[in-house]
């Protein structure tokens, strides 16, 4: 380890010595530029000479490549070589101007290197620049600042490099706290980016579902295993005693009864003393405004990582102006790294290339849109009738369900029959509804859009069917619950006048927590149907893997060796990945967590641990029994499609869960609301009760509609504000385009006629021009390309000003290729679009630098 | 372990100042390293970056492998002086960088440019587009473009993508039109 270290030190020593030395050579480069730029200068009225053309051509080039680019910089660099002469021979003599000329030099030279990474050079140079940068913020930033000031500004200095540095660090440490980066990379360059951006998905969500699981079992389940009062102590903290025989069962595990119904992992657990423990613990207060939290945590998150995906994509994605564009210069998939995938990926992209040829031919004819147009209606006939199909047999179902709840001794299948046909609906419809759509033949990312909205459909509206079959379920309880009260009153009062009335000196002994009656207590009840819903799910989505896709692989893969037909090739074949089913499953699955989580706490424990199974379950099962899809789709946008989706769930859920808790009154035997005639007094009790009384009254002022309606309106007119403002920014967007075109055109024009009266010029440009355009079949001629000295790549070595100063014009291509290049990035940015140089055809005519009627905004040299 | 062996041979000022040229984080630029060297022969690793690594090893790399755009890559990112497209650890962080989830798409699309510029001429012709069509369409036969589809495929891209109409597209044309696309960024990205 010590050699390691020294060798390192040395190496270090070295490199330092090598870059002081490059140092020294790059200012005495630097003066010689500028000298040669003076005489350049002065030279340039004397008449366009051939030494001064070659002169000004090098100095050109130095310029451009220090700096390429922005004005700001070029005068940044100019100032730096003039300052950096006058300062080193008197640095006290700094007057209050260069002073903060200096100041923002550096501040410029700050700049540049916080966005080095993001100009197209070598490493070399951009080592180089830096280093120069870096020796300049070094030298002058100690001469900023006077007196006192100059030892506050170092601090600040060095404080604010330490922060830089922390960071990196920081930045370093999260990217390596990011789980499953290898995996998701195999899936990647075997599937390509579509099927990733699923396990991309599952892998936010697992943090989402983290930060949600440590709110809730951090400050309601552990403070009330901890501090609450222990099992049995408590009524609702025991099973009742007609229970008891079978609390044990295994079949609790299944139907969460017995001891997990009442555990900690349900709402009827929690006792309602307003605090517990030696901690004076809020726990029922703690319990509401986690409720809250996990609702507006999630919002916060989904509505921040789509305006974030939104802003990545400053693109409008509907703009269908560069169909054929995009699909030559966007449609490879990078990532994929197995030939296999690649193939398909050929294949794919080679019919897309044919479909929107014919498309394109087609739109012009319009034959048969009778027929089409006959068939989409009929196939959203059949599937509307499907929808309402499973809408009525779900709500046909639980209802059922609630008969046979009355009923004693019910099977297995009785008891189960909601999630079973649930998870069979959801099974056997969207295979449907995709064999229905075969009818509309639709362009397959619409269709994938089609096929999305209408499994979303199927979902929803069995959900909601479910919730409002378990609504009624509630309001029988709730009428139940007001009879089971005046028995549970009289029969604990009766027991104490029983006892009481026998002996009156002994205390009677306690009735036992078992023995008393109970209220249906409806909050555990929905707790219990959304986590068996859950639990149901997640075996139905692993049975269906393991049988829809290893078993059937392993089918199609041993008994290919004798059978009649090639089942490889033939017709069960191989699994292809579902990307939208499973995207769908995991949105409706999070519905259900928000859903459930404030009536089951220990709902999001068990969503923890669903997905992190299903990482590894699924992405065993991608990579051993799938095969890439045979129309490679990427995942685009989609996943703002898929962020939408979520956050339309979440507000579904959060409508019923808010309906609960506004408007039904908590059970009067369970949770910690009980007694409360609503959940939401609990606020109202603590803040009167723990805070100084100004704090109730503002609050109660708060809380009036007077004000609340006043601030809604404001919102909405906010609102509208914004969104007038966004439009009338696309709308100037757009008269800007049509601006710039019109520009070009003009331009273009000019230089028409500027072309046409001076041939001498075309002239020169026809001979300068080298004949490689000329080079034969394309295929070929790549690959001669790669032997031949012929296809110079633009080479970038350190000294290469000079080198090209010698010869401006015998490196020819190879050599002449950077400038345009570099024009390209020394235009101002204008809104989104950058403005394309209508100069010359062939840059590398040009050796004599721009032609006129370059665009506006350019330095002139 | 081998990474700690490996690591300790970039010092540690250039590596700060790679994570500040480069997209990479240090992790990455770590792991570039080990997968650059393993490239080598055995000889050959103390040294892995004063050494070149020739193209043929460089297209070994299995990110590389199945893309048909591999030459042009090691072509453009390469600064080697004989054109031999063999590649120096510092064009290899280059290339990973321009690669890298992080990278703008304003780079990306820049580099994108010059990989689709066949015959390196600055601007997009004819010949460059009909040799990308034949890139992504891969080697089979029936999987080529006929003539005809293929004239009308340029045809359609240059309506829509040469702005000026000269009958090419330059860099500034291209990034225009590439910046709109939603899945540019995504799927030009390459991990290692």
């Amino acid at each position: 380890e010590d050699k390691e270290e020294d060798e390192s030190k040395e190496e270090d020593n070295g490199s330092q010595q090598n870059r002081a030395s490059r140092r020294k050579n790059y200012q005495r480069k630097n003066r010689d530029g500028k000298k040669a730029r003076e005489e350049g200068g002065q030279k340039k009225d004397r008449g366009k000479t051939a030494p001064t053309k070659d002169q000004k051509e090098s100095e050109n080039k130095e310029k451009k490549t220090t700096k390429r680019g922005k004005e700001g910089e070029k005068k940044d660099r100019k100032n730096s070589t003039s300052s950096g002469s006058s300062n080193s021979s008197d640095e006290e003599s700094l007057s209050e101007e260069e002073l903060a000329m200096l100041k923002e030099q550096v501040e410029q030279k700050k700049k540049l290197i916080s966005t080095m990474r993001n100009k197209p050079w070598r490493m070399v140079k951009k080592l180089s620049v830096l280093r120069e940068a870096q020796d300049f913020v070094e030298k002058f930033e100690g001469a900023l600042g006077k007196g006192k000031g100059k030892k506050l500004y170092a601090y600040k200095m060095m404080m604010a490099k330490k922060w830089v540095k922390f960071k990196r660090d920081f930045e370093n440490f999260k990217t390596q706290c990011i789980p499953w980066e290898m995996k998701i990379k195999e899936v990647e360059s075997h599937f390509g980016s579509s099927v990733a951006s699923y396990f991309i998905f599952l892998r936010w969500m697992y943090g989402v579902n983290l930060v949600l699981f440590g709110l809730i079992f951090g400050l309601v389940i552990i403070p009330e295993i901890l501090m609450g009062m222990p099992y049995g102590s408590l009524p609702r903290k025991t099973v009742p005693r007609a229970e008891q025989a079978t609390a044990m069962d295994f079949s609790v595990l299944w139907d969460f009864e017995g001891y997990i119904k009442y555990s900690a992992l349900f709402y009827g657990y929690y006792n309602n003393q307003r605090t517990i423990g030696w901690l004076k613990y809020r726990l029922p207060m703690a319990y509401f405004m986690v409720g809250i939290s996990v609702f507006g945590y999630s919002l916060m998150v989904v509505i921040r990582s789509m305006a974030r995906n939104a802003n990545e994509s400053t693109a409008d994605g509907d703009d269908d102006n560069f169909i054929f564009s995009w699909k030559m210069f966007t449609s490879w998939d990078y990532l994929i790294g197995n030939p296999e995938t690649a193939d398909n990926k050929f294949a794919s992209i080679t019919t897309s290339f044919k479909e929107s040829i014919v498309d394109e031919q087609e739109s012009n004819k319009d034959e048969n849109i009778h027929l089409r147009r006959f068939l989409r209606v009929l196939a959203n006939v059949l599937i509307i009738c499907c929808l309402c199909g499973s809408g009525y047999l779900i709500y046909f179902v639980v209802k059922r369900s609630q008969t046979f709840s009355k009923m004693q001794n019910v099977g297995w299948y009785e008891r189960n029959e909601v999630e079973i046909v649930m998870s069979l609906l959801g099974m056997f419809c969207p295979p449907l509804f995709e064999t229905i759509a075969a009818l509309e033949n639709y362009h397959p990312r619409i269709g994938l859009k089609w096929q999305l909205g209408r499994i979303f459909a199927l979902f929803l509206g069995n959900l909601y069917t479910f919730l409002l079959a378990l609504m009624d379920d509630v309001n029988e309880k709730l009428a139940e619950e007001d009879v089971v009260k005046n028995i549970t009153h009289w029969t604990l009062l009766g027991h104490h006048n029983s006892s009481a009335g026998n002996d009156s000196t002994v205390t009677p002994p306690p009735l036992d927590p078992a023995d008393v009656p109970r209220g249906p207590c409806w909050e555990t009840t929905v707790g219990i149907e959304i986590v068996r819903l859950t639990v149901s799910d997640i075996l139905v989505t692993y049975i269906t893997i393991l049988v829809g896709d290893f078993i059937r692989a392993c089918f199609v893969r041993f008994v290919n060796y004798c059978w009649c037909w090639d089942l490889e090739a033939g017709f069960p074949s191989y699994a292809e990945f579902d990307i939208s089913g499973n995207v769908l499953g995991l949105v409706f699955n999070q519905g259900m967590i928000w859903m459930g989580s404030f009536y089951a706490p220990g709902l999001v424990g068990i969503n923890v641990l669903r997905l992190l199974t299903s990482m590894y379950f699924q992405c065993w099962a991608v990579m051993s029994s799938n095969v890439p899809h045979a129309r490679v789709f990427k995942a685009s946008k989609s996943n703002n499609f898929y962020m939408g989706l979520l956050l339309l769930i979440l507000f579904l859920s959060l409508l019923p869960v808010a309906y609960t808790i506004m408007s039904l009154p908590p059970s009067f035997d369970c949770g910690p609301f009980s007694g409360k005639k609503r959940m939401y007094d609990v606020i109202q009790e603590t803040i009167e009760l723990d805070f100084p009384l100004f704090v109730a009254k503002i609050f109660s002022y708060v809380a009036n509609p007077g004000l609340i309606i006043p601030a809604i309106l404001l919102m909405v007119l906010t609102i509208y504000y914004l969104n007038a403002v966004s439009k009338a920014y696309q709308r100037a967007n757009a008269e800007l385009k049509k601006k710039m075109q019109m520009q070009r055109e003009e331009e273009k024009n000019k230089r028409n006629n500027k072309a046409s009266t001076n041939p001498m010029l075309e002239d020169l440009e026809d001979l300068l021009t080298p004949s490689t355009k000329t080079e034969s079949p394309p295929k070929q001629a790549e690959d001669k390309k790669i032997e031949s000295p012929n296809g110079t790549s633009p080479v970038r070595k350190p000294g290469r000003g000079e080198v090209l100063a010698g010869s401006p014009m015998a490196s020819g291509r190879g050599a002449a290729f950077t400038p345009p290049s570099q024009a390209f990035v020394m235009q101002p940015r204008t809104l989104g679009i950058r403005a394309s140089y209508p100069g010359q055809p062939r840059p590398w005519g040009h050796p004599l630098g721009p032609l006129p009627g370059r665009g506006r905004g350019q330095p002139c040299y | 372990g081998a990474m700690g062996g490996s690591a300790s041979l970039i010092p540690r000022d250039l590596l700060g100042e790679y994570q500040e040229l480069t997209f990479l984080s240090k992790q990455e630029i770590l792991l570039a390293y080990k997968r650059f060297s393993e490239l080598l022969p055995k000889e050959e690793r103390e040294n892995a970056w004063s050494v070149r690594v020739p193209k043929s090893q460089i297209l070994t790399l299995p990110e590389l492998r199945a893309n048909p755009f591999q030459h042009r890559i090691c072509h453009v990112f390469s600064t080697s002086e004989t054109k031999d497209d063999s590649m120096s650890f510092e064009d290899f962080l280059d290339m990973l960088s321009v690669f890298s989830d992080s990278a703008t798409s304003d780079i990306k699309s820049h580099y994108a440019f010059r990989i689709f510029d066949f015959d390196d001429d600055g601007t997009l012709d004819r010949k460059d587009l009909e040799q990308l069509v034949n890139c992504l369409t891969g080697q089979g036969e029936e999987s080529r473009l006929s003539s005809a589809e293929m004239e009308q495929l340029i045809q359609n891209i240059l309506e829509e993508s040469d702005i000026d109409k000269d009958g090419t597209i330059n860099l500034s044309e291209f990034q225009h039109v590439v910046s709109r696309s939603p899945d540019f960024a995504s799927s030009f990205k390459i991990v290692l």
